[in-house]
């Protein structure tokens, strides 16, 4: 038998024992039945899937609209604060201002103030849509978030890459679009993909303003039925996004790295 | 060349003509420069002078200033005081252009510096495109001779990672090259490199020499200074303590801190 094979039997056999020891303590454990009936329930899995799978179909499009708007807006943000020169210090204040307001509020509050305050100043020209606000709170809370992703990366880039490029008689805005830019975007992917999931979770929040989104819909399945199962519906719906998002990431990542390096130890 | 500059001497095609063609010549011009680093004083008033087509080697210890030399004639870093005078343009004056100075004086830096995330190809064409505004065909057309006349026609399309330390230092000579400078400067661009990789780079600054192309070199090569450089000043402390021919400063140095500094690469069996 080979080291590999070994090895690979061993995890194999480690986690069967390690999955059975957790699944006997719960079937064993004295709520078992009632936990069952109230959260695993088959009938009621199957029932509310396709509703709650709809309503879901909410909190892709709010998440699809605000990333489309957070990503180059937050980008745009890390470039102003990263302008050199005193002449620029009013933006690059305002900059870091409205990074450490909205990343210090908790975001289902920015979503509550925004969603229920600016409709109820009754301007015509102002949208009175919740799913409207709803989104311009993610976007305001998660650019702060993501602008900061991108300034480490900025950052990161070595400043001998800046030198070379203004050396070669590069404008500094040329400098940052083609010499650091692209080498910060590449290193911030996998911190970036983070933000991804969180704002993907916190589209449930919108939920709050009473839009029916997945999180809504459970909460109607919910009190409709007196069984929890909804939950685990929903649950299962935003995992099938996330989980896939984060291998793509991986691969991106790596193939970059093989592109960039290939061939380096020959 | 797309700047236009009164007062300069030539345009490219000048390069190509010997010496006595070029009368008063002056390609740079270094005057009384200051330059600290928080108190750290780095240059202590530093006076120097190349003519067009001139090899000049700077040699001297680790933290003489060579390398803050060549960065404040690139405008890298601002002097505080003094004067800088490339092809008879102040370029020191105040609101001057940098960018448009950048273009026309080339530097390769000791630790290549090249840009990883893009080809070799993308590494030269870059500044030509952007910074010159070469159509892309010209921009690629220049490119592909100077990796040609250096032997990197294969490199083409590799990322630099992928290249020996030497490959990549000619690659960054070649970008430097690509934007057809007056002036080239050259910061210990053979100090990170492998002992058998060394050669290599500096056949490639003797053919610039031969081609007459203007040079400031920061070098700790001494065989090379010795040979190649028209010639040398020794930088001790933030001035140049002495210069002159290569066969003078080697063979028989009048300052005592000259004479301390080559005995030690003597000893260390460097020349």
């Amino acid at each position: 038998m080979s080291k590999e094979t070994r090895a690979v039997g061993i995890a194999l056999l480690s986690t069967v024992v390690f999955l059975a020891v957790i699944a006997t303590v719960i079937t064993r454990s004295p709520g078992w039945d009632t936990f069952k009936e109230f959260f695993l329930d088959p009938t009621i899995y199957r029932d509310s899937f396709a509703e709650i799978a709809t309503a879901f179909k909410l909190n892709v499009r709010i998440f699809l609209i605000a990333e489309a708007i957070i990503l180059p807006a937050a980008l745009l943000l890390a470039v102003l604060r990263s302008l050199p020169g005193p002449v620029f210090f009013p933006i690059r204040a305002l900059a870091v201002v409205y990074a450490d307001l909205f990343r210090g509020i908790p975001t289902i509050l920015v979503i509550g103030m925004l969603g229920f305050g600016m409709p109820s100043l009754e301007i015509a020209w102002i949208p009175k849509s919740f799913v409207f606000w709803g989104i311009v709170s993610l976007v305001l809370v998660y650019t702060a978030y993501v602008s900061e992703v991108y300034r480490a990366g900025i950052d990161s880039v070595h400043s001998s890459q800046e030198a070379a490029a203004r050396s070669l008689g590069l404008k500094h805005t040329q400098t940052l679009r083609y010499v650091v830019i692209p080498q910060a975007v590449r290193r911030v992917i996998p911190p970036l993909l983070n933000d991804f999931i969180g704002l993907q979770k916190d589209t449930a929040l919108v939920g709050t303003l009473g839009v029916v989104e997945a999180f809504k819909q459970t909460q109607i399945d919910t009190s409709a039925t007196f069984n929890f199962t909804p939950y685990l519906v929903a649950a299962t719906l935003f995992v099938a996004i996330t989980i896939p998002l984060a291998r793509f990431t991986d691969w991106l990542v790596a193939r970059d790295r093989k592109r960039q390096q290939a061939g380096r130890l020959t | 060349m797309s700047t236009h500059n009164p007062g300069d001497p030539g345009d490219p095609g000048d390069r190509l003509k010997p010496v006595a063609a070029v009368p008063d010549g002056m390609a740079l011009q270094v005057d009384g420069v200051h330059k600290s680093f928080g108190k750290l004083e780095v240059l202590r008033g530093i006076d120097l002078e190349v003519r067009e087509h001139e090899v000049v080697c700077l040699i001297g210890a680790s933290g003489s200033g060579k390398s803050t030399l060549l960065r404040c004639v690139n405008l890298l870093e601002p002097i505080d005081a003094g004067r800088i005078v490339v092809g008879g343009e102040e370029i020191t004056a105040r609101g001057t252009d940098l960018d448009r100075v950048r273009r026309k004086i080339g530097i390769v830096f000791q630790s290549y510096n090249l840009f990883p995330h893009m080809t070799v190809l993308r590494n030269v064409t870059l500044a030509p495109r952007k910074a010159l505004r070469l159509p892309r065909a010209e921009a690629r057309a220049r490119a592909e001779a100077l990796l040609d006349r250096f032997g990197l026609a294969d490199k083409r399309d590799e990322y630099p990672d992928r290249l020996s330390g030497g490959q990549q230092q000619r690659v960054a000579i070649v970008r430097a090259l690509a934007m057809e400078p007056e002036l080239l400067l050259l910061d210990e661009v053979t100090s990170a490199l492998d002992p058998e990789l060394v050669s290599e780079v500096l056949d490639v600054i003797r053919e610039l020499a031969a081609g007459d192309m203007t040079m400031v070199i920061a070098t700790h090569e001494m065989g090379f200074a010795r040979d190649s450089a028209s010639r040398v000043c020794f930088l001790d402390e933030g001035t140049i303590l002495e210069e002159g021919p290569p066969a003078r400063i080697f063979s028989a140095p009048r300052e005592p801190r000259t004479q301390q500094f080559l005995q030690r690469i003597v000893d260390a069996g460097r020349l």
